[in-house]
């Protein structure tokens, strides 16, 4: 009866991001929100550049489940982890190319990083979400995050998996790289590269959770 | 989030539903205990006037989860009888640098004093008969895991309401969110005022029985007796204590509820305790996320960033 | 010898001579030498009070000068210094010190450190029962007899709680006209309380005392009074039920007289919720309707006169922890701005129950006017219209639990003469040729 339905409600989350539900079930829109830093937030500035549309990112993401193919040589031993939230729709999607291509099944898990970031107190807290990091032991970890900038999202994702097992090897993909890294970390595996100022931000809208599929550059506007 | 926690009412709707969003995210039901790195440099005090094992561990362990170190300073009788004041306390544990205290102490007010002597953010966990707002926050945590929605939810609070911390906290947390409260229990045991807390108040708990959502059962202590609030403890059970019959008189979905410790055979007997509806266990689970969020938010808002009580975004 | 005065232009407010006029006031010799209108100057000072009232300085019956024995918090120096200031030429200091005065010898003492300390009267009130335990009289002649002189009697602090032993003293007092004043508090009802007992305390989670733990006491005083004849005093009224019963009483032609604090006057049980233990005092704070019944009592004179109830506490006793603290508030220094500030009474009526009821009531001949050629020149001459911040830290008083630290008072001392002497000038302790 009742014990079990708080699992029902988380399930019932997940399956709202992958059906275009919108944000987390746990989700509250504000208008106070400000955007972390490294995630992209919902256009708080003017487009003024549409660098990726719908069929680009198709080829894109294509393009990168071969590459992780390749070089892992074959779907053995493979998960991929998302970056709430784009992250791990991003992750959804190659996994379903993965398994167009080479027929296997990948694990796919998410990932939320509020506890882990290296800003807590500085800021706001981040909103916390629910996620499922799928068994990692000795497995080949791709971590697969739609934009990345300095890479303190990517060092505090490392943070998580290592407290949760010990993967054999830790890949990262990522759709944009916007350059500006603040600490020694790169992508394994990238989309596309879009230089930008400081001043500007990327936003990544994808089906599922924003009614399309493009990349624009917008300027930041401060909140 | 806000600075200090040192009653429920210092939360509103915002506050309370964001501390218990938090909650719902960590820890999933299921998995893997984790230990997250958010609360890494920063020291927690419990600061514990009374003794309490369960509260002191759940904020402990809390604490601990996010990384934080901890330090229990149970302060016993004879710091007390060597003449230490509050204010004293206050002062060593702020030389020492610390950024949360959690305090109960059996003088209410007490933390609402310690605010005012300290810069580190204090948490009430337990005032005199005065407030115990992190067990309002894990007792709504549990009640949503079995209905989503506290709108007119009816809640009965059963028992020793005027000593109770527990239950003023309680009725203005279910006030908050919507619900309805009843209040029974003895006449000596109820304060008249309480009529002007927007609840109804009946000594007939077979009545309310039927129609309750939940049911919230306070502990009767032996010094009440004493003291004369009731002839015996025997008759309080006989007239306001939940045994297996008046269990079977509750609608199939309805809860019971306790804050802990229970006295067997007073206020609820061994076999309604033991029953599937009887949550007191998710209660002790429930509260060590409650207060990991708790800390999270708090500890996790840039300082002075206290916005009253709204939730930042 | 103290110099001549000269206070000019004032405002004489005098109800005991029935008059409320502008005229000129000569004191020479402790006396006053003249009242008359323009005045000329021929030598000594002059106090220019054009604007300013001039009245017979206040009396309080409820004062605790702390001396002997709790010298941290006051002594009896520092306590009449914030008397004068707060323009009081008499007070009446209570027995529960320690030792306690229920013996000639302490109410000596007491009596030859006010002398000593020369700032105003210090009239030593003694303990109705000995030790302040309520089993047995004390010395009550005794301290009579003595330089003293007392004829005031009060366990101020403790209650009275049995009726036998309250009757007797009733009775026993009238062989020396003494009063004898009961602090109205039931001891069964009273168990572990720290406020009123009402709407505030029952949301706090506080142990409170009803308002009926007062008003049984007073019933009951009312009732040995009529009953033994002798002249009963109620201290700090709190409740209108107390009210009740003491208008009752007088209409009926009971000797009973009452006085109010200026807290009961001013303040509620809605103080408490900060639980600052500064408003933590006995009889608590009560509400709003109470204060309104006290207020009303005071202005049609069923309270008789307005008492401090002057309590100095350490800064370190009253910085802990509500429940622990010490009940009592200082107040002599901001009495006159409370009742100014909290209550329409006018300037008649203030100098009515802060002078002339209170001397009257004690019988004292050198206090509340009529100021008259060859009165002892015991006056006050305050700015009913100044208004000025209080400053726990800036008062003469050696405590700082005032609970209107930081609030804007109307109604300021400027000037207090003893005795024919310069106590306050300018509002400031004047330490002259003494």
């Amino acid at each position: 009866m009742r014990p079990g339905r708080e699992r029902e409600r988380l399930e019932a989350a997940r399956v709202g991001l992958r059906i275009g539900a919108g944000f987390s079930f746990f989700h509250l829109p504000s208008p106070l929100r400000v955007a972390a830093v490294g995630e992209a937030s919902p256009l708080s500035g003017k487009p003024k550049a549409a660098p990726m549309d719908a069929g680009d990112l198709s080829r894109a993401l294509a393009r990168i489940a071969h590459e992780i193919l390749e070089r892992n040589k074959g779907a053995e031993h493979l998960v991929l982890v998302g970056l709430l939230s784009r992250g791990e729709i991003i992750a959804q999607r190659l996994a379903e190319r993965i398994a167009d291509i080479e027929g296997v099944k990948v694990p796919t898990g998410s990932l939320d990083i509020g506890l882990y970031r290296d800003d807590i107190g500085l800021r706001a807290p981040a909103e916390l979400k629910t996620d499922h990091i799928p068994p990692i032991d000795d497995k080949i970890v791709v971590l697969v995050d739609d934009v990345l900038y300095t890479g303190r999202s990517v060092r505090a994702a490392l943070d998580a998996l290592m407290d949760v097992g010990r993967p054999k090897a830790v890949q990262l993909a990522v759709l944009v790289d916007r350059g500006h890294r603040e600490l020694p970390i790169r992508a394994d595996y990238v989309g596309k590269n879009i230089p930008t100022a400081h001043g500007e931000e990327i936003v990544v809208r994808v089906a599922e959770a924003d009614g399309e599929d493009a990349v624009l550059v917008a300027e930041r506007e401060e909140s | 989030m806000i600075k200090h926690l040192l009653d429920i009412t210092d939360l509103d709707r915002d506050g309370i539903e964001r501390i218990l969003e938090t909650a719902a995210n960590l820890q999933p039901d299921g998995g893997a205990i984790r230990k997250y790195p958010a609360l890494r440099n920063r020291t927690v005090v419990n600061l514990f006037y009374e003794s309490s094992t369960r509260t002191r561990t759940s904020f402990e362990l809390a604490a601990k989860r996010l990384s934080a170190d901890v330090v229990n300073f149970a302060v016993s009788g004879s710091a007390v009888e060597k003449g230490e004041s509050l204010k004293d306390t206050a002062q060593t544990i702020m030389a020492m640098g610390v950024d949360a205290i959690v305090i109960r102490h059996k003088a209410s007010g007490a933390p609402h004093r310690l605010a005012q002597w300290v810069d580190a953010h204090v948490i009430n966990a337990g005032d005199g008969m005065h407030q115990h707002p992190t067990q309002a926050l894990l007792d709504l945590f549990t009640i949503r895991q079995h209905f989503p929605s506290f709108e007119g939810l009816r809640v009965a609070i059963v028992g020793d309401v005027t000593h109770s911390r527990v239950a003023r906290s309680d009725v203005q947390a279910l006030a908050t969110m919507g619900a309805e409260v009843t209040l029974v229990g003895p006449p000596t045991l109820i304060p008249p005022q309480a009529e002007h807390w927007g609840v109804t108040v009946t000594t007939d708990l077979d009545a309310v029985l039927p129609k309750a959502d939940v049911v919230y059962l306070l502990r009767m202590q032996l010094e009440r007796q004493k003291a004369g609030y009731v002839p015996s403890l025997r008759e309080y059970s006989r007239l306001w204590g939940l045994d297996s019959a008046r269990a079977s008189m509750l609608s199939d979905e309805a809860l019971v509820m306790h804050p802990g410790p229970m006295n067997r055979g007073v206020e609820i007997s061994a076999e309604v305790a033991e029953l599937p509806r009887s949550l007191i266990v998710d209660q002790v689970t429930n509260g060590i996320k409650v207060r990991m969020a708790l800390l999270y938010l708090m500890l996790g808002s840039p300082d002075g960033s206290a916005e009253g009580a709204k939730a930042n975004g | 010898m103290a110099e001549p005065i000269l206070i000019k232009g004032g405002r004489l407010v005098d109800p005991a001579a029935g008059r409320d006029v502008v005229l000129d006031v000569r004191i020479d010799g402790g006396h006053v030498a003249e009242i008359g209108p323009d005045l000329s100057a021929d030598g000594g000072l002059v106090v220019d009070a054009a604007g300013l009232v001039v009245a017979p300085g206040f009396v309080d019956l409820h004062t605790h000068l702390r001396e002997p024995g709790r010298e941290d918090a006051e002594t009896i120096e520092s306590g009449t210094r914030a008397a004068v200031l707060g323009g009081y030429t008499a007070v009446s200091a209570m027995a529960n010190t320690d030792p306690i005065a229920d013996s000639a010898g302490i109410v000596e003492q007491v009596w030859n450190l006010g002398r000593a300390a020369g700032w105003c009267d210090v009239h030593p009130v003694g303990a109705i029962t000995a030790g302040l335990r309520g089993e047995m009289l004390a010395e009550i002649g005794e301290m009579a007899a003595s330089t003293a002189k007392v004829s005031f009697f009060s366990d101020d602090g403790t209650c009275v709680n049995d009726a036998a032993l309250m009757r007797r003293a009733l009775e026993y007092a009238r062989a020396f006209d003494a009063v004898v004043a009961n602090h109205a508090e039931e001891g069964a009802l009273a168990e572990g309380w720290s406020m009123n007992e009402g709407e505030v305390s029952a949301l706090l989670g506080m142990r409170g005392l009803p308002a009926e733990a007062e008003e049984i006491i007073v019933a009951r005083d009312i009732m040995l009074a009529r009953l033994t004849g002798g002249r009963l005093h109620v201290p700090h009224v709190s409740t209108a039920g107390t009210v009740e019963l003491i208008r009752a009483a007088k209409a009926r032609g009971i000797p009973v007289t009452a006085e109010v604090t200026p807290h009961h006057l001013s303040l509620t049980e809605d103080s408490v919720r900060s639980f600052d233990p500064v408003y933590k005092v006995a009889p608590p704070l009560r509400t709003k309707a109470d204060v309104e019944a006290v207020r009303e009592a005071l202005a049609d004179g069923t309270i008789d006169c307005v008492a401090t109830d002057h309590a100095p506490h350490t800064l370190e006793s009253k910085d802990v922890e509500f429940d622990l603290a010490p009940c009592g508030m200082i107040g002599l220094e901001t009495a006159l701005s409370v009742v100014l500030t909290d209550t329409s009474l006018d300037l008649t009526a203030v100098v009515e129950r802060m002078s002339v009821a209170p001397a009257r009531i004690r019988r004292l001949k050198d206090q509340g006017g009529p100021i008259a050629e060859g009165s002892v020149a015991n006056l006050v001459v305050f700015d009913p219209d100044a208004t000025w911040t209080v400053n726990p830290h800036g008062m003469a008083s050696k405590s700082r639990n005032t609970p209107f630290a930081g609030r804007e008072l109307k109604g300021k001392v400027l000037w207090t003469i003893y005795r024919g002497r310069v106590v306050v000038s300018e509002g400031r302790i004047d330490h002259g040729k003494r």
